[in-house]
């Protein structure tokens, strides 16, 4: 196949950054994209250039590493990352425009590589059980109903991407965040701290500069994992019963 | 801050009130286009003119209509609220971006609701303060005066300019209420595999048959009454 | 010299116990006066930092990747054992221990393993406590599986992403001491070097990814818990920045490494479609409790196969060669992972391979889905499923996987003593990145076990001993061995900055991987390792003068970053052939073609090789010196192992 690219290049946080245009050639449509992009970097460091930088690293659609924002959608055409996308879901002579993801909260670093720590400043906000290791219960003391733990799964099954928010008109975290909150609201280990757990998150995530929900579904509808929109308005009802219930006025 | 207000300044608290205001005004709409239903009875504006009177006078209507008065501003202020926080969440836009498979009405509320804000105020000039404070011709029916509205209305009503305005403001309200009338129960956090489809549903019919009998109106009494 | 392993004297089953008894504690309200460093944040390092934060010490977490929650121990597919016996099927710590020292096919150290069963069951209720969504069955417990032969039900899984679900779980507790101040994170931070002081590990150099900053950090210790170092043979299935390292500076700083050839080749990976490919991915392994492994019969119908002429659905069953349940009848298609690799090879050796390239086997679920339904299958498998499909176009529902062997894990790795201490006081490795648990060959579901052994059950025990030994007196970077490690850091990377040869990093490091798979993969032979070695070390010198490193320090320089990690597996893949040479004996995943028992299965040499080879590095380019650690088997008898 082949294509023309056009890429975000932006050599740190502080520059402005605009479009370059790449024509590559003799691509496989067995390739996946990122091996694309890894041979439109080889060659150009054979020509000198600086090879575009892009966060990547399992390469199996687990890690949640890899972004980009391909055509108007992040992670590419397909419901799923970026690395795990190929080529064949392109045609030959197509071009292709790769972005980095765009949100106050993720600051581009280099070219298409950005600034996730916000996620991980969300859960530290709460996205946990407060238990230490050592002294806790035999786990088959705390049973739990398979439909329960089957729905707690899938939404804990967030790899932490960012293409919500990347998806988001308003580059809302909510769909994040929502997650973690449910995961937690949905298991009786979470039950101690769900209520602080749902206001401190909300208030972490806000904080982040996230924008708020118009319930559009665009995060849902091209989030890798395929975690739904329940999740958004199950953590609106966390958030509010612990709002009217909880003991910090 | 209190929890009150640290609650209602957070972006799902925002929402909150959103989807509250929104749903009242969606309660209004539904009284509001029954009254006016009167207007399509072929009796020179009787009922509509005794309706309107209720409307005015009744003090549990009142305190309703200070509601919705207080639901608009309400929505309109927080409308601008989160859409400020929205666009500064993405300073730089993208260069391309393929329409997403969300709907072009959720995309752009804020707009939807402008142009519907921009006729609520027009609607507002032409009878809202006619009624109250305008310069009104009286009618009597069976020995008790009342201000014809009816005849204002018609008046309107003779202008083609007017009558478009109204469809189309009422096509943008469709618009709005497609995507509004479901996202305010997923904003309450009323999604539920069992009712959710129902809600889509009901919203769907109300925004088609509301807007409907809101436009079919003043199309009716351009034909009739000209 | 004889390495002493430290491990406890006494019954087996009381050693751990002893240990922690005689181990010194440090005063609660000294802990916080101790700085220690954890340089990774996978479920070895995630699950070590937050629980020694727990404890009250000061400790600095490190990695490479922009979150800690990318550690590579997010791609475990399969599971997690432990000797709960919740099955009732006869499991027991004992039984655990005893698989696992037979499936590492006698090169691994009892009282470690001992140890890591019997903490084994602390585990499953650690995770369970954070939250961690195992499978559960309809009474609401926990659920098991059987996996990679193993004749008990004692694997825990999350769907087919146990791994990620851990991970999470302990990147909770560690975001949780995170916001509690007690742990200081620093992502996107590589380390490059250890700083040794009087013989004891004092802290390290680390570059800033971002900004190429070079800074040290001091602390009383430094754990490394750094994963694996199988992308030395450039195809593996690690993710991409798995990398040596840390652990390899450290061994030049002193710390012995041990086995490093023990290289484990899971299997079931897709296989290798072309020269682009830049990852193998694996195909967890609990398919193959359904999937049927198979070749045809005969090398013209493999021919034809691969021609395209017939599909695999034509080839009837009387054309097919189960392999494994032919030679295996008692395990058949669960034999362990170096015994269907190895046979997975022999078949396509023989020309019997059955894609283009010639290099991949059947796994067919025909028989299973006309069994139990289709549904049962994608119940089971679905998103396996489903990532094969993305991956390689075809549907596994109705034509079988192609399967093939690919490099998965390194058991090899910095030797430790039964404190997880490396040879340098003060530096610990835990994880894959140490030698310790599993011998010439991991068993399915083990590894993740080990690494939350080592960092919940484990260090936070041993490294007391030694804080409470060196005394809270600070540490600081001001000590002139700081100035000399990080001008050291920084002389080497100027070096590669400033070679601007014509090849790029990638080049040379496809060329290593190249040379690894051929002569020091699945068969191995004296022959073939010492030509390797000469054209490793050719490799080196034309990397070291002619690699194109663009760029400058001071920026995001993700070549740079490559660069110096290939540097590192240079020298390592040295050590792995001289190791391979060294072991004339075939043992687990390591088999030397000249050592086979009548019927090709590995014959291990017990008289002569039964230790641990632990390599000590001289001096650059010089060669290393081996010590041994015998390895005394007083529990177990050993024996050829026979899945027959
Ligand atoms: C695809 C796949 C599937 C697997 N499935 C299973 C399974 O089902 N069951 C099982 O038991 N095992 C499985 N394994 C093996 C198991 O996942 C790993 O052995 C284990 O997770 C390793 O954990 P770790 O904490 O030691 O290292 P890792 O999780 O690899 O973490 C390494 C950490 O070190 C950091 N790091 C590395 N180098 C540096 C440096 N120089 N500077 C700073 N930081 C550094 C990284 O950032 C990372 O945080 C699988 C492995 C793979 C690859
Ligand atoms: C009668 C008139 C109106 C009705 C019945 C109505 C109803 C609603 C409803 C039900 C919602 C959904 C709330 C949610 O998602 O939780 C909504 C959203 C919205 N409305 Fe209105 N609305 C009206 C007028 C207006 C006006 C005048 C504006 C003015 C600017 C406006 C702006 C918005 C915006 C911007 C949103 C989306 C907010 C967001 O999710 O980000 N609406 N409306
Ligand atoms: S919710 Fe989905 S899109 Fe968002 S971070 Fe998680 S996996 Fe990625
Ligand atoms: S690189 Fe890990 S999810 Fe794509």
């Amino acid at each position: 196949m082949k294509l023309t690219l056009k890429i975000w290049r932006q050599k740190n946080a502080s520059d402005k950054g605009a479009f370059v245009t790449y024509p590559i050639d003799g691509i496989s449509t067995d390739m996946s994209f990122l091996e694309m992009m890894d041979v439109l970097n080889e060659e150009l460091a054979i020509k000198g250039e600086d090879p575009v930088h892009f966060d990547h690293d399992c390469r199996e659609g687990i890690c949640g590493m890899c972004s980009l924002y391909i055509n108007g959608h992040p992670h590419g055409p397909q419901q799923t990352t970026t690395c795990q996308l190929h080529m064949r879901s392109f045609s030959d002579g197509e071009t292709i425009t790769i972005e980095p993801w765009r949100a106050a909260a993720f600051p581009v670093v280099k070219d298409l590589v950005v600034d996730r720590g916000s996620f991980d400043r969300i859960i530290q906000a709460g996205g946990y059980v407060n238990v230490n290791t050592g002294g806790v219960p035999d786990a088959n003391e705390i049973p739990i109903p398979k439909r329960v733990a089957d729905e707690a799964f899938d939404s804990a099954t967030c790899i932490g991407c960012g293409a919500c928010v990347a998806a988001c008109k308003n580059a809302s975290a909510m769909l994040f965040t929502s997650a973690k909150i449910s995961q937690l609201a949905m298991l009786p280990q979470g039950q101690v701290e769900r209520m602080s757990r749902a206001e401190k998150m909300v208030a972490q995530m806000d904080d982040e500069g996230f924008g708020a929900c118009t319930n559009t579904g665009a995060c849902e509808a091209e989030c890798p994992k395929g975690i739904s929109l329940t999740n958004i308005a199950r953590m609106n009802r966390e958030y509010f019963s612990a709002s009217v219930k909880s003991e910090n006025v | 801050m209190s929890w009150v207000t640290k609650t209602l300044s957070s972006t799902i608290g925002r929402k909150l009130i959103m989807a509250l205001t929104g749903l009242f005004l969606i309660l209004f709409l539904t009284g509001h286009v029954a009254g006016n239903l009167q207007l399509l009875k072929s009796d020179g504006g009787e009922a509509f003119n005794i309706y309107a009177k209720f409307m005015t006078t009744n003090p549990a209507v009142k305190l309703l209509s200070y509601l919705t008065y207080i639901s608009i501003i309400g929505h309109v202020i927080f409308s601008i609220w989160l859409s400020k926080t929205n666009r500064a969440a993405r300073p730089v836009g993208y260069g391309v971006s393929t329409p997403p498979s969300t709907t072009i009405s959720s995309r752009n509320m804020g707009i939807l609701g402008t142009i519907i804000l921009i006729f609520i105020v027009v609607h507002m000039q032409s009878f809202w303060y006619q009624m109250h404070w305008g310069d009104i011709p009286f009618v009597t029916y069976d020995g008790v005066e009342y201000k014809d509205l009816y005849s204002i209305v018609v008046f309107a009503f003779q202008n083609v300019w007017m009558v478009i305005g109204y469809v189309v403001a009422m096509a943008f309200l469709a618009f709005h209420l497609s995507h509004g009338f479901a996202s305010a129960f997923q904003t309450l956090g009323l999604n539920h595999a069992k009712y959710s489809p129902a809600i889509a549903l009901i919203g769907k019919i109300y925004c088609i048959v509301v807007p409907i009998l809101f436009a079919s109106m003043p199309v009716y009494i351009y034909f009739t009454q000209s | 010299m004889i390495l002493d392993s430290k491990s406890p004297i006494g019954p087996l089953a009381e050693k751990w116990t002893k240990h922690k008894f005689n181990s010194k504690l440090v005063n609660p309200a000294n802990k916080r006066k101790y700085e220690v460093i954890v340089v990774g944040t996978g479920l070895a390092g995630a699950s070590a930092a937050a629980s020694l934060a727990e404890l009250g010490y000061k400790v600095k977490a490190f990695c490479f990747q922009d979150s800690p929650r990318r550690a590579h121990s997010i791609a475990a597919q399969g599971g997690i054992n432990a000797a709960k016996n919740y099955q009732n099927d006869g499991d027991s710590v004992y039984r655990l221990f005893y698989d696992t020292i037979k499936g590492g096919d006698y090169r691994s150290r009892e009282s470690n393993v001992y140890r890591l069963a019997e903490v084994s069951v602390n585990i499953i209720d650690q995770c369970v406590a954070q939250g961690v969504p195992f499978a559960r069955e309809y009474g609401g417990l926990l659920a098991n599986r059987s996996f990679g032969g193993a004749q008990v039900s004692r694997t825990f899984y999350a769907r087919g992403q146990t791994g990620q679900q851990l991970l999470l779980g302990a990147y909770s507790a560690l975001s949780r001491q995170v916001a509690n101040g007690k742990v200081k994170l620093y992502p996107r931070t590589e380390m490059m070097d250890v700083v040794t002081i009087d013989g004891h590990a004092r802290g390290i150099v680390t570059r800033n990814l971002i900004t190429g900053k070079i800074e040290t950090h001091a602390a009383h210790a430094v754990l490394l818990c750094t994963g694996g170092y199988g992308n030395v043979f450039f195809l593996s299935t690690n993710a991409m920045g798995s990398n040596v390292t840390a652990a390899w500076r450290a061994h030049k700083k002193g710390a012995y490494f041990a086995n490093p050839c023990y290289t484990q080749i899971h299997p079931t990976c897709i296989p290798v479609s072309g020269d682009h490919q830049s990852k193998l991915t694996l195909m967890s392994e609990s398919l193959r409790n359904d999937g049927r492994v198979w070749v045809p019969k005969t090398v013209e119908l493999a021919q034809k196969l691969r021609k395209g002429e017939i599909k695999p659905r034509d080839i009837k069953d009387e054309d097919r060669d189960y392999y494994l349940e032919r030679k295996y009848p008692s395990f058949g298609n669960l034999v362990p992972r170096d015994v269907a690799s190895r046979n997975a090879k022999d078949v396509c050796d023989e020309g019997r391979g059955v894609n283009e390239t010639g290099q991949a086997v059947f796994l067919d679920f025909r028989d299973a889905i006309n069994r139990d339904s289709e549904d049962a299958i994608r119940a089971r498998y679905g998103n396996l499923f489903d990532m094969y499909q993305q991956i390689t176009g075809e549907n596994p529902y109705q034509t079988p996987m192609k399967i093939y062997p690919a490099v998965h894990y390194t058991m090899g790795g910095l030797w430790v003593d039964y404190n997880l201490s490396t040879t340098v006081p003060g530096l610990y490795s835990l994880g894959e990145a140490n030698f310790s648990d599993h011998g010439a060959n991991r068993l399915g579901a083990s590894a993740l076990m080990q690494g939350l052994a080592d960092g919940y059950f484990v260090v936070p025990y041993t490294i007391g001993d030694y804080l409470a030994q060196i005394g809270p007196a600070p540490v600081d970077t001001n000590h002139p061995e700081f100035a000399k490690a990080e001008k050291g850091v920084k002389d080497a990377i100027q070096k590669l900055l400033s070679i601007n040869g014509t090849k790029t990093v990638d080049h040379f490091h496809k060329a290593l991987g190249h040379i690894m798979w051929e002569y020091c993969g699945m068969a191995r032979n004296a022959e073939g390792l010492t030509k390797a070695k000469g054209m490793i070390q050719e490799l080196r010198k034309e990397f070291w003068r002619d690699v194109k490193v663009l760029g400058a320090n001071e920026e995001l320089n993700q070549t740079l970053e490559k660069a110096s990690r290939v540097a590192d597996f240079l020298e390592l893949g040295e050590l792995m052939v001289d190791d391979a040479l060294n072991r004339s004996e075939s043992c687990g995943g390591h088999f030397r073609l000249e050592s086979q028992t009548p019927d090709g299965e590995a014959l291990r040499d017990d008289e002569n090789f039964a230790y641990a080879a632990a390599w000590e590095f001289m001096a650059e380019n010089s060669p290393e010196t081996l010590h041994k650690e015998p390895l005394v088997f007083e529990n177990v008898k050993l024996t050829q192992r026979s899945y027959k």
